[in-house]
């Protein structure tokens, strides 16, 4: 690693500043907050998918230790999901009603001093349910005699949508057309570190204090303070060191609500630590795409369009703020890629089931999105006879051609989309794998490689989160630079580092604009009491907006700092430069710590009718609010037992384009890390139902979760195309690793048995499935041969 | 996911856990290395009132060989073997099935007799001890016994141990030849239990075989058809395959297609690792 880029801390593979706490075990999550008199909480949850509440039983020497509904109130419920009034409202009370609606819903909070005493109540309240159909599955459910999750619904659709461009119409004629119905399974978001709670009344400062394990404290304070009627200044939201968020942190949760307002009617602290049965029973769901999508080529290759449908499985209920409608619009609008086609006919429903409620997850949507453009491009490669890469390069929109609107109407901005595949053709050695194919393998396993192209929107605001409708648009962020009278800077913001890094690309920010070490700047964040307003860690924004607020802010104060070392040298500020934490005039130079005194503390040192302070508040969004977008293609090569149908990595490259990176090594580990999340989706992942809504996969026993042998090292190679709207260039890049593998792995997998013609359509690919898959192709390729 | 309360008791010898378990019935459960049975507490599925922690029992950790023999202590780790602490007479086969046990983590605290006692159908230890024909060491309030791995193994989570009775260790046959053998099993990731798991074993160039297969059915099978071919030396794929077919046929008949594919891809697998005689 080196200690800083040649030409300043832009660009620097600087060691992160949180890794060494957190590898001597200093950190300080939720759980490790120590506080006199806490209680925990165990919470009875639903064991029925659908049921009617008729009675709940506290046990007769557990007053005062067991909360239902009636027992927190008054909690206001908040209207969920997009802004749109076609969208249907779920009311969804932080402990449950007379109805249950999914596994693991809350029903009742029990109190104890510890967490297996709060167990041991728990198991003595006694539930009265009467059970009622379940609604399962996705498809089904949108049929007329469906049973209802919500029984005044006209459907189960939360909200059903369609996008229309070009002449669809046209597609009918086309000579190639190809059905296939894609699905990606459901699953958790799994963060090493699970949610949490620990709320209390202070006294002293008159406010409720709420830590919680969230990736955006600030919009979380706006919902307590709505839900439980207490002004916002008297309401303060502590999110210490967040262990992993990935999107399951970002919405408000039953347990959250129920925590706080359990802690405004008991005098002491109380908490709730989410153990990983509770994670993967009634943590934010996520993926649950269904695809039935028809695409249309021409002959020579030439894509043409897609008509189809999409369902969203949005489980029981939306959660505040905005429910899962993005799944549905982003998906439509991303089914096509960066390619030209310019016909498309879809539908999407986001339907309600009687499931966990599905809240965001790394890439929302573009997963799925992803996994099925991708698929059927290789489906239609194979159709024509065609190397799959090829057809990319032909239908790709060209670097000449950005920006480009596409057919669902995202700006592609900048970059070279042909690059990108040709660099992963290159350093996977396309030709050596199709020799090696043609060779067979001594062991039985069969070869496969497989592309994958994505973009990754980041950097957008305003303009596209009131497309998506949201109820909170996060359309800025903001930051406080603060320097201090010796010189060293204070950064707040508003965003939450949960394994991002910011504590260090932010200070190179800083530190690029005050000329300083970054060692001398230290950010801050995560305390609604201490922070500027933002709306937290999410949608890879924090780079573009937080980088941006503190780039702005940090400048802010180099100008006056520069002022101040004009005045002190007795020169004019044109001549005057800034550099190495000093300011330089002509024939003399003045340290940061000299001018920051000044200006904290010695104002009679400063030039006339100035203010005092270096203190600086910046806001900041992009000059395009519709965003940047990153990209790349993934290339892997897999070996493929077909009895055992067991997949093993053999090498995975990725070529990719974030713009300007500020530090290349976070930049890799993000990539790195989200492909492990991306192998998790398309190997290993799933919560399976069975038909009456019971979850089958509530340890990681039976949940899958890839471990480090199955995370083969990826080989990054990257583009920098800068971007044209942003601070510095940059584009937002946390999400896309998690995004083209589902895709990738499928098509290599698929390109190991396109002899036979088997195709690989859902994820996980379980050995199960890839097995059976393989025997179905062959018997019928024998069949019709 | 925390354990409900439960009484907890230190045996100092075989009969302190004998009598204990003799007191509390089947409201009463052993621990060693704890590895399942934890997990088992916290999530509440075990809600024993008295844990007997056997841990601490010299009997139990005897492990040696004489020519015909080797004795394996109940209490020896999963790690423990996998290090080279304790011998591998069988040609590294233990060793082998030792570390890939689960995680390493799991492997330092977790134990033979452990694994045998829970008789998870998936575990590896019992498939591998059947294979290699060993016989269980017990003791209880009536004396100590023997009995052979294939009669122990009753089912899912269930043997032929009293309620009263602990495994003392396993004696495991040995033969001057030497043994080759082939190991194999698929699992969903590092750490999971198998879904298919198969051990091959053929004792001197031309002695008995035997093979086992685990994750099939409610306990691990012998295979005696496949055996008895690997056995004659008639080991082309296409033999081995009719013979697989006829003992899945004979042990787990209701296993689907896949599984059948699986299973016999498992076998076909372990057997090929064998190094030829």
């Amino acid at each position: 690693m080196t200690d800083h880029a040649a030409d300043g801390w832009i660009g620097a593979s600087l060691l992160r500043k949180e890794d060494a706490r957190h590898l001597y075990g200093h950190g300080m999550f939720i759980a490790d907050v120590q506080l006199p008199e806490v209680q925990d909480i165990a919470f009875v949850r639903s064991q029925m998918a659908s049921a009617r509440v008729r009675g709940i039983k506290k046990p007769a020497d557990a007053s005062g230790q067991v909360f239902t509904l009636s027992d927190i109130q008054p909690v206001n419920i908040l209207e969920a999901g997009p802004e749109l009034a076609a969208h249907r409202h779920s009311p969804y009370p932080p402990l449950a009603d007379d109805r249950v609606r999914y596994v693991g819903q809350t029903i009742a909070a029990c109190l104890m001093p510890t967490r297996a005493q709060a167990e041991d109540l728990a198991d003595k309240v006694e539930v009265d349910l009467e059970e009622m159909p379940a609604v399962v599955d996705v498809v089904a459910a949108m049929r007329p005699d469906s049973p209802r999750v919500f029984h005044d619904w006209p459907s189960n659709a939360y909200i059903s949508t369609s996008v229309v461009e070009g002449k669809p119409e046209s597609l009918a004629a086309a000579p190639i057309r190809l059905r296939r119905r894609l699905r990606l399974n459901r699953q958790a978001t799994v963060s090493l570190e699970g949610r949490g709670a620990l709320a209390y009344w202070d006294y002293r400062l008159d406010e409720l204090v709420v830590y919680l394990s969230t990736q955006g404290g600030q919009v979380k304070r706006l919902a307590l303070s709505r839900m439980l009627n207490i002004p916002e200044h008297k309401v303060r939201v502590i999110a210490p060191d967040v262990g992993g968020g990935f999107g399951g942190k970002n919405r408000i949760m039953p347990e959250d609500i129920a925590v706080a307002a359990i802690a405004l009617k008991v005098g002491h602290p109380v908490r709730w630590i989410e153990d990983r049965r509770e994670h993967l029973l009634a943590s934010p769901h996520a993926r649950d795409h269904t695809y039935d999508l028809t695409i249309s080529a021409e002959r020579d290759g030439t894509l043409l369009g897609l008509e189809g449908d999409i369902y969203i499985d949005a489980g029981a209920y939306a959660l505040w703020p905005t429910g899962a409608f993005q799944e549905a619009s982003m998906a439509s609008r991303n089914l096509t890629g960066p390619y030209r086609m310019r016909h498309l006919k879809l539908n999407a429903y986001t339907v309600a089931t009687n499931k966990a409620p599905m809240g965001p997850y790394r890439g929302v949507a573009r997963p799925g999105a992803t996994f099925a453009i991708e698929r059927l491009v290789d489906e239609v490669a194979r159709e024509l006879g065609r190397e799959p890469v090829d057809l990319r390069r032909q239908n790709a929109v060209t670097a000449a051609e950005l920006p480009y609107r596409t057919a669902a109407g995202l700006k592609l901005d900048t970059g070279d989309y042909i690059a990108a595949l040709d660099i992963a053709r290159d350093k996977i050695d396309l030709p050596a794998i199709r020799k090696r194919q043609a060779a067979g393998e001594s062991d039985g396993r069969k070869i496969g490689v497989g592309f994958a192209f994505y973009t990754e929107q980041s950097g957008h605001g305003t303009v596209e989160f009131m497309k998506r409708k949201f109820r909170v648009i996060p359309g800025y962020e903001s930051a406080n630079a603060r320097m201090l009278p010796d010189g060293s800077v204070l950064i707040y913001v508003g965003v939450q580092n949960h394994g991002q890094g910011h504590e260090t690309s932010l200070a190179q920010i800083a530190a690029h604009e005050l000329g300083i070490n970054p060692a001398q700047i230290s950010v801050r964040y995560g305390d609604t009491a201490i922070g500027p307003y933002g709306f937290g860690t999410f949608a890879s924004r924090s780079i573009v907006f937080a980088g941006g607020a503190v780039g702005k802010a940090a400048r802010s104060l180099a100008q006056k700092i520069q002022r101040i070392g004009a005045h002190l040298l007795q020169t004019d500020i044109a001549s005057t430069r800034i550099g190495d934490g000093m300011v330089h005039g002509p024939s003399g130079k003045v340290g940061f710590s000299e001018i920051a005194f000044a200006a904290n503390a010695r104002p009679d040192q400063l030039p006339t009718g100035m203010d005092p302070l270096l203190d600086a508040i910046a806001t900041y969004e992009p000059a395009d609010s519709g965003g940047v977008f990153a990209y790349g293609t993934h290339a892997v090569v897999v070996a493929v037992e077909p009895d055992s149908g067991v997949v093993e990595l053999l090498d995975y490259v990725v070529s990719e384009d974030c713009g300007t990176m500020i530090n290349p090594m976070i930049v890799d580990g993000q990539v790195q890390g989200g492909i492990a999340q991306g192998i998790g989706t398309a190997l290993y992942e799933e919560i399976p139902y069975d038909e009456l809504g019971q979850p089958l996969a509530t340890t990681f026993a039976d949940y899958m979760v890839p471990c480090a042998p199955e995370i083969p090292t990826v080989r990054i190679e990257h583009i920098v195309t800068p971007a044209l709207t942003t601070e510095y260039g940059v584009k937002g890049l946390g999400e896309g690793g998690a995004i083209a593998p589902p895709a990738a792995i499928a098509n290599a997998v698929a390109d190991a048995f396109r002899d036979v013609g088997a195709s690989f359509n859902e994820t996980p690919l379980t050995p199960r499935r890839v097995s059976e898959e393989v025997a179905a192709a062959r018997r019928k390729k024998e069949g019709g041969a | 996911m925390k354990s409900a309360a439960f009484a907890y008791v230190l045996a100092k010898n075989i009969s302190d856990a004998t009598s204990a378990l003799a007191r509390h019935g089947e409201s009463a459960a052993l621990i060693a290395g704890g590895q399942s049975l934890v997990p088992m507490l916290n999530l509440r599925v075990a809600v024993p009132e008295l844990l007997v922690d056997i841990a601490s029992l010299e009997e139990l950790k005897e492990n040696g060989s004489n020519l015909a023999s080797h004795r394996l202590g109940a209490l020896t780790t999963h790690a423990d073997i996998e290090d080279g602490k304790v011998s591998d007479p069988f040609g590294g086969l233990l060793r082998k099935v030792a570390s890939g046990i689960s995680y390493r983590a799991v492997r330092n605290y977790g134990t033979v007799g452990g694994s045998v006692a829970l008789a998870d159908p998936a575990a590896d230890w019992p498939v591998c001890l059947l294979a290699l024909g060993a016989e269980v060491r017990i003791a209880g309030g009536k004396g100590s016994r023997l009995q052979p791995m294939d009669s122990f193994l009753r089912g899912q989570y269930t043997t032929a141990l009293g309620h009263d009775e602990i495994i003392l260790g396993f004696d495991i046959p040995r033969d001057r030849a030497g043994i080759r053998w082939g190991f194999s099993k698929v699992v969903r990731k590092s750490g999971a239990f198998s879904s298919s798991i198969a051990v091959a074993i053929q004792r001197g160039a031309d002695g008995p075989a035997a093979v086992a297969l685990g994750a099939a059915g409610p306990r691990p099978y012998l295979l005696p058809t496949t055996a008895a071919r690997i056995g004659r030396g008639e080991t082309s794929e296409g033999s081995l395959r009719e013979a697989i077919a006829k003992d899945l046929a004979a042990c787990v008949p209701d296993e689907d297609a896949y599984l059948q594919r699986l299973h016999t891809s498992t076998v076909l697998r372990a057997v090929r690792e064998m190094p030829r005689p």
